[in-house]
């Protein structure tokens, strides 16, 4: 879907596409009244297409409701799609039962936002990172205790605290736990959702390298999903901007930061706090009036109409299509920015 | 009041409609059934409504007449019209009209059972209501004290107490408290002494304080302990650290604001609470001899009165349905944030 | 309300007094200590900072700093007989350390008023937004619920809510996170503070309603000629926001300096640590973040020396000193204050050489 360009993403030699995605939907129905009748539909997710390489990085942004941790949710098939096709590995995965999703779960992994709610108080790391093994039962060549030992080395924690429960280790400690027990398996895609937001600005820099390491160490291909843009500028090879449940730009790293296209793209970068006090004064600022509408009732046409400054009458009726502006970048606009 | 309100009210009636048709069939099926599985013949049945020097053939005219031969879902078809439309019954001495809502006569005094709980109700409804009302307001109280003053002689105490009174089943707390104030000290009324409210409001909460006191003690024990545990949650909010920080005093902090958070969890409990209440109101009628609606479902037990039972299980159910209707509305009256769905 | 109405109509008449010199919040060796079972908690330890009216200070620390249980001390908020405070806090020249709670408490959203950062949750669920307000108000004013309920839709609207009229009826949960956010400095402000502190303002809220946010404060303050403190974790939040920045570490004050030395000319390794593993939205990635290695230390067993010496690169430089002496909190010109035993040369080296380049 996009051609290979030389921006960053080819520091890294990328195979085919791993993951496909086409027209992915997940409506939320609302009931209401004595018969408890469908009268709507929290629309979180509404048809997005894209394709994640393997040994990528792909990073879904956004505000609250755009619809990114939904999306990370059908992509590790913890939730079912109400429309469209998830392809992993040249399978389709969009519709298959919990059975048949089981052994597909050794090839998709999630890491989780908040290190202190995923892992079960009362179980020690050993248990916690060993699990995978015993669900999938998989055969370890110098039994499970060995393998958690080397995962632990991996990830940058002693081997000895193979006993101790989650709560003896800090919160960079323990987001290290989970992404052990992600890699337990050596899966081939890890959506991580937001895997640093939770944690101090020293600790996710420790974070941010890791799941770097460990991705050149293993051809991992990540989904990030993050509202953070600085970590997602930093860790991305291709960064797709939602609003309302829709794609509204998608390109590798340097052209959406450098050249975005999409208002608001631009307003969301122009909205970063940066951290230089000379560029307090000379800094391009546009504020964005209100607040992201409703998913249930999005407005017509091109969903962020409300709030854009460019907005035309054309945007109130005609919903603008994802398409091509530049090689390698993708925009839904009827005025973008910097377009050639 | 907005439509969804309205439809949630129509919806939940609806729901305590059928459920209390559900409670009238498992009630009958057990009275009127399980005899029958037990070896009773309709000739048994109907013996119990005629005088012991009865012939056979009086037993089956008195069979027939009450229709305990026709099948089962006839009767209970008609029990049901009888509580709706009225029924006429025939026990040998002509026809006797029996007025909606009928729940049958007694066994024993062949008096229509309707006109005998609306005599009795108004004092279990006393005895409750002001037991609720004490155990609310006493619970309550001592519970926030508790939380406020954590680890404190009085929190201590007070927890020590409320689990004896949670431990100590009411006959004896409430033989105990009658021979202690009123045997021994003449402090209050004797068992068994009721007075209507309408006669002489300052008798009727004599003769009724010590089983209020009794009843009360042992909810007040559990209330307090789900106040203190309530307010300790609520007291760490952040909003209560808002209140502070606008300068509000701690009184107001912890009535206005901590108080009212804590509320919830204790309504809930409350609306399950009504139903256990007639279980302990019909021990505690027992234990001070007050002719209430528990006294009166005792005599039916031991005399094996069906519908006297049938009458009170009725009228229990139909107040526990309607006490969680209530509770439900409550909760949109005190969290704003359930009128929304 | 529970004041005297003539007293708090004299302080409402009351012009605000001019600036006296004395800076309007001054914290001289605050110390807070927890006792507990393991030991002593010194969450504040040893801090001295002051704050003009008409300024703003941004606190930066990461979680376990100290710098919310400093706001917490000068609001008094610290629950009775759990901290021991030890310092002075002056507030306008009143000590409020010592002083009775109850005098505290009539100064608390009078003359000093906090924001916090989940307004969500620093809202009672079952009060309307206009409810909280005119409680607020009225705690300190002894006006009828009327003139405060106008005061309050007055406040809505100067904050940015758009029908203040009806939304003062409103629920929290019917605003969104960002209004939440602009109904609760409404009601911070609504006694027309002087000091106003906002802890971690936007840390729960979307980037473009914080920025928003940061927009309001910005301009309120320039209104109000209120003295400020913000703490947040985020660089570029004290970046937008402050004059002043200071940066804690382990209870402790390590940097000082005007915002813009702070960004140009960091002096402190802690300072330098959390420019360097901060990843930049406003440049192309030259290298790897640079971490700061290891994890803040207890607050029951603060090392030795400098506090910092376990997880700093240069902790060798001076010989034993590091380790055993701890550095004080001094200047080294024009008001640029640092806790470090580095000398000015190897300071200006390393951020010359080492830190700059890689940033």
């Amino acid at each position: 879907m996009s051609t290979q360009t030389d921006g960053p993403a080819a520091e890294r030699r990328l195979g085919e596409d791993l993951l496909v995605v086409d027209g992915l939907q997940k409506h939320f129905p609302i009931r209401r009244g004595l018969l408890q009748r469908q009268v709507g539909a929290v629309q979180a997710v509404d048809g997005l297409t894209f394709s994640v390489r393997r040994g990528e990085t792909l990073s879904l942004v956004g505000e609250s409701g755009c619809g990114k941790t939904t999306t990370g949710r059908l992509l590790t098939r913890l939730i079912e799609p109400t429309g469209g096709r998830i392809q992993l590995d040249g399978r389709d995965i969009s519709h298959l039962s919990t059975s048949d999703m089981r052994p597909l779960r050794r090839d998709v992994q999630m890491i989780f936002q908040d290190p202190y709610s995923s892992l079960n108080p009362r179980h020690t790391v050993g248990t916690i990172v060993g699990a995978p093994f015993r669900l999938q039962k998989v055969q370890t060549e110098n039994g499970v205790k060995k393998a958690v030992q080397d995962l632990l080395e991996l990830v940058g924690l002693n081997p000895e605290h193979y006993n101790r429960y989650p709560h003896e280790f800090s919160g960079g400690q323990r987001q290290r736990i989970g992404i052990a027990r992600t890699l337990a398996l050596r899966p081939k895609l890890i959506v991580a959702d937001e895997p640093v937001s939770a944690l101090d600005v020293s600790i996710q820099a420790q974070v941010v390298n890791l799941l770097e390491d460990l991705q050149n160490e293993f051809d991992l291909t990540y989904v990030m999903i993050a509202h953070d843009l600085s970590v997602v500028r930093h860790v991305s090879d291709r960064v797709a901007v939602m609003y309302l449940g829709k794609i509204m730009e998608i390109a590798d790293r340097t052209s959406l930061y450098e050249r975005p296209m999409h208002p608001y793209t631009v307003a969301l970068l122009s909205a970063v706090p940066i951290p230089d006090t000379s560029r307090r004064e000379r800094r391009e600022r546009i504020r964005l009036q209100g607040d992201v509408p409703s998913p249930i009732n999005p407005p017509s046409g091109c969903r962020f109409h409300t709030r854009c400054w460019k907005a035309q009458e054309v945007c109130k009726t005609t919903e603008p299509a994802l398409v091509e502006l530049a090689p390698g970048h993708q925009a839904a606009c009827h005025f973008p920015e910097n377009a050639a | 009041m907005p439509a969804t309100v309205i439809t949630y009210i129509i919806r939940r009636l609806f729901a305590a409609v059928v459920l209390l048709i559900i409670v009238s069939m498992v009630t009958f099926g057990i009275f009127f059934l399980m005899p029958r599985l037990l070896g009773a013949t309709p000739e048994t049945l109907a013996s119990r409504y005629v005088g012991r020097a009865a012939t056979p053939d009086t037993i089956r005219d008195m069979a027939r007449n009450l229709g305990f031969y026709d099948p089962l879902y006839e009767q209970y078809w008609r029990w049901l019209k009888g509580i709706f439309a009225g029924a006429d019954y025939n026990y040998g001495s002509g026809i006797e009209h029996c007025p909606a809502p009928c729940l049958g006569y007694s066994f024993r005094t062949y008096q229509p059972v309707w006109p005998d709980l609306m005599d009795r109700l108004p004092v279990t409804l006393s005895l409750a209501v002001g037991a609720a009302t004490l155990w609310l307001l006493g619970g309550i109280t001592i519970g926030t004290i508790s939380a406020v003053y954590r680890g404190s002689v009085f929190d201590r105490l007070a927890m020590g107490v409320s689990l004896a009174g949670v431990s100590l089943p009411i006959f004896f707390t409430g033989l105990l408290s009658l021979s202690i104030f009123s045997y021994g000290l003449g402090w209050t009324a004797v068992g068994g002494s009721y007075t209507d409210i309408a006669d002489d409001p300052g008798q009727w909460a004599y003769n009724l304080i010590l089983p209020w006191i009794t009843l009360a003690l042992l909810f007040s024990a559990q209330y307090a302990r789900l106040t203190r545990a309530g307010m300790l949650e609520t007291m760490n909010e952040d909003f209560i650290r808002t209140a502070r920080a606008k300068g509000l005093a701690e009184p107001a902090v912890v009535v206005r604001h901590g108080l009212r958070g804590a509320l919830t969890p204790i309504l809930t409990i409350f609306g399950l609470d009504v139903g256990l209440l007639l279980g302990g109101a019909v021990l505690t009628e027992s234990a001070f001899s007050l002719p209430g609606l528990g006294k009166y479902a005792i005599e039916g037990i031991v005399n094996y009165d069906l519908p006297k039972v049938m009458g009170v299980t009725i009228l229990a159910a139909f107040f526990v349905v309607i006490a969680n209707l209530v509770v439900d509305l409550l909760y949109a009256v005190v969290d704003p944030r359930v009128r929304a769905k | 309300m529970s004041q005297n109405p003539e007293d708090a109509l004299a302080a409402a008449a009351e012009p605000r007094p001019a600036a006296t010199g004395s800076p309007f919040l001054q914290v001289r060796e605050l110390r807070v200590h927890f006792p507990t079972d393991d030991g002593v908690v010194k969450s504040v330890d040893d801090l001295s900072f002051s704050v003009d009216r008409g300024r703003t200070l941004g606190i930066v620390g990461e979680s376990g700093s100290g710098k919310s249980v400093t706001s917490l001390s000068i609001m008094g908020l610290h629950k009775a007989g759990t901290a021991r405070i030890t310092g002075e806090i002056l507030l306008d020249g009143q000590n409020l350390v010592g002083m009775n709670p109850d005098r505290v408490r009539k100064l608390r959203g009078k003359r000093m008023a906090m924001i916090f950062q989940d307004p969500l949750s620093a809202m009672h669920p079952f009060y309307t937004v206009g409810t909280q307000i005119v409680e607020a108000y009225r705690i300190h004013n002894p006006v009828s619920k009327k003139v405060a309920r106008k005061h309050a839709i007055d406040l809505l609207d100067r904050v940015g809510i758009p029908n203040p009229t009806s939304r003062v009826d409103d629920y929290p949960h019917q605003f969104s996170g960002g209004m939440r956010q602009r109904a609760m400095i409404a009601m911070a402000l609504s006694c027309d503070p002087e000091l106003l502190i906002a802890d971690e303002p936007t840390t729960a809220l979307d980037v473009t309603v914080q920025a928003q946010i940061l927009d309001l404060i910005r301009d309120l303050q320039q209104e109000f000629n209120s003295a400020v403190v913000i703490i947040t974790h985020d660089l570029g939040v004290v970046a937008e926001l402050a004059d002043d920045i200071m940066v804690m570490y382990a209870g402790r004050a390590v940097e000082y300096s005007s915002a813009a030395d702070i960004f140009n000319t960091p002096q402190h390794p802690y300072t330098w640590g959390l420019l360097s593993s901060m990843p930049r939205l406003d440049r192309e990635r030259t290298e790897r973040l640079q971490p700061i290695k290891g994890t803040p230390p207890s607050l029951i067993n603060v090392p030795e020396g400098c506090p910092f010496n376990p997880r700093c690169a240069y902790a060798g430089t001076n010989g034993n000193l590091s380790f055993t002496v701890r550095p004080e909190f001094r200047d080294v010109g024009g008001g640029h204050h640092i806790a470090c035993h580095l000398g000015a040369e190897d300071r200006m080296r390393i951020w010359d050489t080492e830190i700059r380049p890689k940033l």
